[in-house]
C-alpha cells in the first residue's frame, strides 16, 4: 500500500516504460516545426508589422501595389470558382462514368502536381504564346493570352486543378448509393438527384478543395512569373510584386525587405485563415459521418 | 499462483474501467474473464499483459512483480480479437517472429515453426500470407505465434469474437484440447457465457469494473454470489421476487402442497428441450424448461391450468447483493 | 408472332427515352471534362514535348554538355536529396506524434505542418532573407563564424526543406491512423523492443505511403523556383538551380535550351511518381489486399 502511494507521488514517468520515447518524439516534432515553420513566420510578422502598419502603408504606395493585390485576389477567387466547378465535374466523371482511357485521364489530372510550376508556365507559353500556332491565331484576332490576364488564369487553373479533384474524388467514391437509389424510386431523375442528394454530401469536400485552390493561387509564383509579363497595374501579381520590392528601383518603388514582409504578411495571413477554415471543414465532415 | 492482481484500478477520463480489482489465478489453469461489453474484462487482461498501465495496484506473474515491466519483458503471449497478423509476413515468418527477436539459431526456428504449425493444424500453409487465410486459420496462426516464445501465461482477448458461430464452436473445443496438451496458464476474455462454461476451469465474472465471483463454472451456476452472476451465467426466470432456473421449476397437472396455480400460454418445442411459457394467477409471466418426454407425459396444451413449484429459489435482497438460495 | 411479345423490344417508350437521354447527358459530361483537360493540360504538355524535341537529339546532347546546365542539375539534385532526407526522417517523428500521441496543442502542430502549403514561395525566400540576410535575426552569428547562408547553398537548402515539410507527413498520418497499433502491440508481447517493432513492423507497413510522400517531396523540391530565386542572388554557376537556369535561358533568348531543361525536369518528376504508383499497386497485389 505504502509502495503504491510512494510510486504515485514519484510520478507516472517512472512506471511508464513508453514515456521516454514519447517525450523524445514530441520534443523532436516541436523542435523541428518550431525552428522550420514557427520561427520564419514570426520573423515575417515581426519585421513587417513590428513597428505598426508603417511598412504596409509604404509598400502600398509603391507603383502598382494595390492593383497587384487586387488582381491576385480576384484571380484567386475566379480560379477557385472555375476549378471548383470543373474539378467536381472531373471527379464525377472519373468516379461514376466508365469510359475508355479513364485511368489515363486520372493520371493526367495528377500531372500538375508532378510538374514544376515554372515548367507549367513554359508549357503554356509554348502552346498559347504569341509565336505559337494557337496563341498567334488568338492574337491576330485581338485576344492576347500570354502576357495578359487570360494567360495568368490558365496558369492558375493548370496548377490548382488536382486540388479539387483529389478532394472530391475520395468522398464521391465512398458515397453510399442507397440514398440516390431511393430518390430514383421516388421519381427523381439525374440532375435533381445530383442537386439534392449528391451535391450536399460533396459540399464540404468541394468547398475545402476550392479554398485550397484560393490559398494556393494567392501565392503562386513559378507558373505566373513566366506567363504574365509582370506589367504593373496590368499583369503584375502580388508574389511577383514582392520580389520587386526586394530589388527596388526597377519601377521606382522604395522597396526593402520590411515592406516586402508587410505585404507578405498580408498574403500569408489571408492564405492561413483559409487553410484553417479548410481544416475545420474536413474534420467537421469526419465528425458528422461517425 | 501464476498471476496475482492486487487492487488494480484503471480510469479512462471519468470512466472507471477497473475498480480495486484483485484476483489470483492458479498455475496451469484456464481462467475465463466473463462479462458484458464495457465491464472491464479486456482492460484487466491488457493490464496483466502490460498493454495498459493501471492507475494503482500491482500485477505479479509467477511471483515476479511485473507492474513496472513493459510487455516485452513479462513473458506473456497475447492473442487479439482481430488477429493482429503481421500482414506483410508469411505464416512462417509470423510464427517465427518472436524467436527471431530472441536470435535463436535458424534451424531451431525452422523446426519449432513446423512443430507449431502441426500443432495448430496449419501445416502446408507456411508460405501463405495472412490475407489468404480464413479467420479461423488466422487465429490459429496467432496462437502458434504466441506459443512460439514459450510464454509463461497465455492471454486471449475475445479470440473467437470475430468468427462465424460455427467456427467459434469448433475452435472453442479445439482450444480446450490444446490447453490440455500444452498446459500453459491461460486467461481468456469473452462475453459469451456458453463459451465460458464449456472451456473454463474457473470463471471470473466481471461487471462494472469489479469481479463479482470467481470460481468453478458449476459453483457459479448453482451458487451464484450476486444477482448479476445468476442472471448472466445461465438462464433465469423470475418467480415473484426471486430468481429461478427454468429447469428447476416443477410443472404438474395436480395441485400438491405448496404448488401455485398457473396457466400455460405457449409451448415451444426446441428439439429435446421444451420451453413452456406460463402465467401465474396475478399475471406474472414465467418460463419453465422441460424435456420432450416430460411434456408428452403431462400432455401439456396451451390454455391449460397447471400447478408449478420451484425446486431451488434464489431470493434477492432489496439491494441485490448476496442472494440466498432456498430449496424445497 | 404476337404483338404482345414484340412490345418490350420496341424502342420509343418513356423509359427508353429517359435512358437514352441519360446516356446522352453522361456522354456530354465526359466530353466537357475531356475537353477541359485537353486544353488545360494535354495540349500544353504536347507543346513542350514538341518544342523540347524539335531541335533534335543533337540539341539535347549539346545542352547537357554545357557546364552551367550540368552544374544547375547537380545543384538541384543535391538540394533535393538533402531536403527529402531531412523532411522524411523528421517528418516520420511528427507523423507519429500526430497519429499516435494525445495531448493538447496537437491541432496547433497539425496547423504548423500544413502551413507551408499556404505560404507563397516568394514569402518563403523572404523569410530566409529576414532571418539570415543583412540585418537578419541570425546574421551576426553566422557572419562571425564566416558561414554564408543567404546567396549560398545553405539558404537554398533551408527554403526547400520548408516547402517540402508537409508531404511525407500528410501521406503517413492517415496511414498510421488506419493501420492502428494492434500489430505493434502483438510485436511487443513477442519480445520486440519499440525500435525493433518500428523497423520490422511499422516501417514495412507504411512503406508505400512513405515512398509516395518522398516522391511528392522530391518533385516539389526540384520544381521550386520562387524561394530559391529570392535567396540565391542568381549567382550563375554557383547558386543557379535547374529552374533558375530555365528562367535565365528564356531571359537571354535561348528558348531551345530552356525547353529542353524544362522537359527533362518534367520527365524526371513524372517518372518518379509513376514508378512509385506502379510499385505500390504491384506490392498490394502480392500481399493479396
Amino acid at each position: 500500500m505504502v509502495a503504491d502511494a510512494r510510486s504515485r507521488i514519484a510520478g507516472r514517468a517512472r512506471r511508464d516504460p513508453g514515456a521516454s520515447s514519447r517525450w523524445a518524439l514530441r520534443s523532436t516534432a516541436f523542435l523541428y516545426l518550431g525552428l522550420f515553420v514557427l520561427l520564419p513566420v514570426a520573423v515575417i510578422l515581426q519585421r513587417g508589422y513590428g513597428s505598426g502598419l508603417g511598412n504596409l502603408e509604404d509598400a502600398l504606395h509603391s507603383f502598382g501595389a494595390w492593383n497587384a493585390i487586387r488582381l491576385t485576389v480576384v484571380l484567386a477567387v475566379v480560379t477557385a470558382i472555375v476549378n471548383g466547378v470543373f474539378g467536381t465535374l472531373l471527379a464525377y466523371v472519373l468516379v461514376r462514368i466508365p469510359f475508355p482511357g479513364r485511368e489515363v485521364v486520372s493520371a493526367i489530372v495528377d500531372l500538375p502536381f508532378a510538374i514544376p510550376t515554372l515548367v507549367a508556365g513554359v508549357m503554356l507559353v509554348a502552346l498559347y504564346g504569341p509565336t505559337s500556332v494557337v496563341g498567334g491565331w488568338f492574337e491576330d484576332h485581338g485576344f492576347k493570352i500570354i502576357f495578359a490576364v487570360p494567360g495568368i488564369l490558365l496558369a492558375l487553373l493548370f496548377v490548382t486543378l488536382p486540388l479539387v479533384v483529389r478532394s472530391v474524388q475520395p468522398v464521391l467514391s465512398e458515397l453510399d448509393r442507397e440514398e440516390e437509389e431511393a430518390a430514383h424510386t421516388l421519381g427523381a431523375h439525374g440532375w435533381t438527384t445530383f442537386r439534392k442528394i449528391v451535391l450536399p454530401a460533396l459540399r464540404p469536400a468541394i468547398v475545402a478543395g476550392s479554398l485550397l485552390v484560393f490559398a494556393r493561387s494567392l501565392g503562386e509564383f513559378g507558373a505566373i512569373v513566366f506567363v504574365a509579363g509582370n506589367i504593373p497595374n496590368q499583369t503584375l501579381t502580388a508574389p511577383v510584386f514582392i520580389t520587386q520590392l526586394l530589388s527596388p528601383g526597377s519601377y521606382g518603388q522604395s522597396g526593402g525587405p520590411d515592406q516586402a514582409a508587410a505585404v507578405a504578411g498580408l498574403l500569408f495571413g489571408l492564405a492561413f485563415i483559409v487553410v484553417l477554415l479548410t481544416e475545420k471543414l474536413i474534420s467537421g465532415r469526419l465528425e458528422r459521418t461517425t | 499462483m501464476a498471476i496475482t492482481v492486487r487492487g488494480v484500478t484503471k480510469r479512462f477520463g471519468d470512466f472507471v474501467a477497473l475498480d480495486e480489482v484483485s484476483l489470483a489465478i492458479p498455475s496451469g489453469s484456464l481462467t475465463v474473464l466473463l462479462g458484458p461489453s464495457g465491464s472491464g474484462k479486456s482492460t484487466l487482461l491488457r493490464v496483466i499483459a502490460g498493454l495498459e498501465l493501471p492507475d494503482s495496484g500491482r500485477v505479479s506473474i509467477f511471483d515476479t512483480d511485473a507492474t513496472d515491466l513493459p510487455p516485452q519483458k513479462r513473458g506473456v503471449g497475447f492473442v487479439f480479437q482481430h488477429y493482429a497478423s503481421f500482414k506483410r509476413m508469411s505464416v512462417r515468418d509470423n510464427v517465427a517472429f518472436g524467436m527471431k527477436i530472441q536470435k535463436r539459431p535458424k534451424n531451431e526456428i525452422r523446426a519449432r515453426v513446423d512443430e507449431l504449425l502441426g500443432l495448430v493444424q496449419l501445416q502446408g500453409l507456411a508460405e501463405r500470407y495472412p490475407s489468404q487465410l480464413s479467420g479461423g486459420q488466422r487465429q490459429r496462426m496467432a496462437l502458434a505465434r504466441a506459443l512460439a516464445v514459450e510464454p509463461k501465461v497465455l492471454l486471449l482477448d475475445e479470440p473467437f469474437g470475430a468468427l462465424d458461430a460455427r467456427v467459434r464452436k469448433d475452435l472453442r473445443t479445439w482450444l480446450r484440447r490444446l490447453h490440455e496438451d500444452v498446459q500453459v496458464t491461460t486467461v481468456l476474455v469473452t462475453h459469451d457465457q456458453e463459451e465460458a462454461m464449456e472451456v473454463a476451469d474457473r470463471i471470473a465474472v466481471v461487471n462494472h469494473g469489479r469481479i463479482e465471483q470467481y470460481g468453478k463454472p458449476r459453483d457459479l451456476y448453482e451458487h451464484p454470489a450476486t444477482e448479476f452472476v445468476m442472471t448472466f451465467v445461465g438462464p433465469v426466470t423470475r418467480f415473484r421476487e426471486a430468481y429461478i432456473r427454468p429447469h428447476d421449476l416443477d410443472v404438474g397437472r395436480e395441485p400438491r402442497g405448496s404448488y401455485e396455480e398457473a396457466t400455460v400460454e405457449k409451448v415451444v418445442h426446441l428439439g429435446f428441450e421444451v420451453r413452456v411459457e406460463l402465467t401465474l394467477a396475478e399475471g406474472d409471466r414465467l418460463e419453465a424448461q422441460l424435456t420432450k418426454r416430460e411434456v408428452e407425459g403431462l400432455e401439456l396444451l396451451e390454455g391449460q391450468r397447471v400447478f408449478v413449484s420451484p425446486r431451488r429459489l434464489t431470493r434477492v435482497d432489496q439491494n441485490g447483493s448476496a442472494p440466498h438460495v432456498t430449496s424445497s | 408472332m404476337s404483338e404482345a411479345h414484340a412490345q418490350p423490344l420496341a424502342s420509343g417508350g418513356p423509359a427508353d427515352r429517359a435512358a437514352s437521354r441519360g446516356r446522352g447527358v453522361r456522354a456530354l459530361l465526359v466530353g466537357i471534362a475531356l475537353l477541359y483537360v485537353l486544353v488545360l493540360i494535354v495540349a500544353p504538355l504536347g507543346g513542350i514535348i514538341f518544342y523540347g524535341l524539335r531541335s533534335g537529339l543533337g540539341a539535347i546532347t549539346d545542352t547537357f554538355s554545357q557546364q552551367d546546365v550540368v552544374h544547375a542539375f547537380y545543384l538541384t539534385f543535391v538540394i533535393m536529396l538533402i531536403a527529402v532526407a531531412v523532411t522524411t526522417v523528421l517528418g516520420l517523428a511528427v507523423a507519429f506524434v500526430l497519429a499516435r500521441d494525445r495531448f493538447r496543442g496537437k491541432s496547433f502542430l497539425s496547423a504548423l505542418v500544413n502551413l507551408p502549403l499556404a505560404v507563397s514561395p516568394v514569402v518563403v525566400g523572404l523569410m530566409a532573407i529576414l532571418l539570415f540576410g543583412r540585418g537578419g535575426w541570425f546574421e551576426p552569428f553566422f557572419t562571425a563564424q564566416g558561414i554564408r547562408i543567404v546567396f549560398a547553398l545553405p539558404s537554398m537548402v533551408l527554403v526547400t526543406i520548408f516547402i517540402s515539410i508537409p508531404f511525407v507527413i500528410r501521406e503517413i498520418v492517415p496511414l498510421l491512423e488506419e493501420l492502428g497499433t494492434e500489430e505493434e502491440q502483438a510485436a511487443w508481447t513477442l519480445g520486440a523492443s519499440r525500435l525493433q517493432t518500428f523497423f520490422r513492423i511499422t516501417l514495412p507497413n507504411i512503406r508505400w505511403g512513405l515512398f509516395y510522400g518522398m516522391a511528392l517531396s522530391a518533385a516539389r523540391s526540384i520544381g521550386e523556383v520562387g524561394a530559391v530565386l529570392v535567396v540565391s542572388g542568381l549567382l550563375q554557376g554557383q547558386t543557379e538551380t535547374a529552374t533558375l537556369y530555365i528562367l535565365r535561358a528564356f531571359d537571354q533568348y535561348q528558348p531551345e535550351r530552356g525547353y529542353i531543361v524544362a522537359l527533362m525536369l518534367a520527365a524526371f518528376s513524372i517518372l518518379v511518381l509513376i514508378g512509385i504508383e506502379t510499385f505500390k499497386r504491384r506490392s498490394l497485389k502480392r500481399a493479396g489486399e
